[in-house]
């Protein structure tokens, strides 16, 4: 079963490497993209998605804000939050709202975990 | 008007290019949380291409004078200037947050040019060499400098540049609002220098996205 992904990221060329991965772990899958959180949050009032992948440091809400507005709307969400800035007050939080944290530049290996996971919880969700 | 040069960078390698300073400035600011022990807050890197008396006029436009800044030249395919810049009010507070806070003002003032140059080290280091491994190109360091004074002090630091007056300037905005401690990352560069970025970032554009930088191009 295919999926679809929302990626979030101001940045063109994050988005594009993020699909750039996900093209190569899972070619079958779509994607939708935006590049802010205002955006994230109008697109996820209109179109379906199953998983998120968050920029944090972005103009306006950051990934973790935009990270608790979307599971406020869907909370079984699996979504993660992606940044080079690790400091452990950030990803402590993304822990405490329930999003993962992954450090940029994103690498295959660790969204393909991530999506692994996420993969685990939507079968289970459906079962 | 500005009088900023516009077309050196198109619009996904300027992308590109503020994308690789957010990396960069992010890991060199969880470098300064280990350092402070509190978080420290970052802006959205601003990444311009403007002349070098805009580039004074809009460090200036935020901070007064009495400035200082730690200070160090990178050098390789692309030679430039990297600034760590706060106003001279807040240094004592940084060194103070560094140190731990016990030590007495005398000892903190004695400390605290050596402590600034580390910590401008370390924070500029973490961020250039960031940068360099993503553009798969190695750049050389000098050793860290104090100055002292305003922005066009900062940016008018001999020698002058070679390839007249354009400099890409970016900057950043970190804070920890704990300690009441602000500052800015900033780095110049000249044309010589954004001409050979140009290609890297070409390189690193393909490698992230797995196509050619003109064949998006084409696209937009």
């Amino acid at each position: 079963m295919s999926y679809k992904l929302l990626i979030v990221d101001d940045s063109k060329l994050a988005r594009m490497s993020a699909a750039k991965a996900l093209n190569a772990l899972h070619p079958d899958w779509s994607r939708v993209e935006a590049s802010n959180a205002e955006e994230a949050l109008a697109l996820a009032r209109q179109t379906a998605f199953d998983v998120a992948l968050l920029d944090f440091n972005m103009p306006g809400q950051d990934g973790l804000e935009l990270a608790a507005a979307l599971l406020a709307l869907r909370p079984s969400l699996p979504l993660a939050v992606v940044s080079a800035n690790h400091q452990q007050e950030i990803v402590r939080r993304a822990g405490e709202i329930g999003a993962a944290f992954l450090t940029k530049p994103l690498n295959e290996q660790a969204l393909g975990a991530f999506l692994d996971d996420a993969l685990h919880r939507l079968r289970q969700a459906d079962a | 008007m500005t009088g900023a040069p516009t077309g050196l960078l198109n619009e996904l390698q300027l992308d590109a290019l503020t994308e690789l300073v957010n990396i960069g400035v992010s890991r060199a600011a969880a470098s300064l949380r280990d350092m402070v022990g509190s978080q420290v807050h970052l802006s959205v890197p601003n990444v311009s291409l403007e002349t070098r008396s805009r580039a004074i006029a809009i460090l200036a436009e935020r901070e007064m004078s009495n400035l200082v800044a730690v200070h160090q030249v990178f050098e390789g395919d692309v030679t430039g200037r990297a600034l760590l810049i706060f106003p001279e009010t807040k240094s004592l507070e940084l060194v103070r947050a560094i140190t731990g806070g016990d030590l007495p003002l005398e000892d903190i003032i004695e400390l605290e040019q050596e402590a600034l140059a580390e910590t401008g080290n370390i924070l500029l280091n973490s961020c250039l060499a960031t940068i360099a491994n993503m553009l798969q190109r190695s750049l050389k360091m000098s050793l860290p400098e104090v100055l002292r004074g305003d922005a066009a002090t900062f940016f008018n630091l001999a020698p002058p540049p070679k390839g007249g007056d354009v400099v890409m300037f970016l900057y950043i905005n970190f804070a920890v609002r704990e300690r009441d401690i602000s500052g800015y990352i900033a780095m110049i560069m000249d044309l010589p220098s954004l001409t050979a970025l140009k290609h890297l970032l070409n390189e690193f554009i393909e490698r992230a996205t797995g196509q050619t930088a003109h064949s998006i191009d084409d696209r937009t």
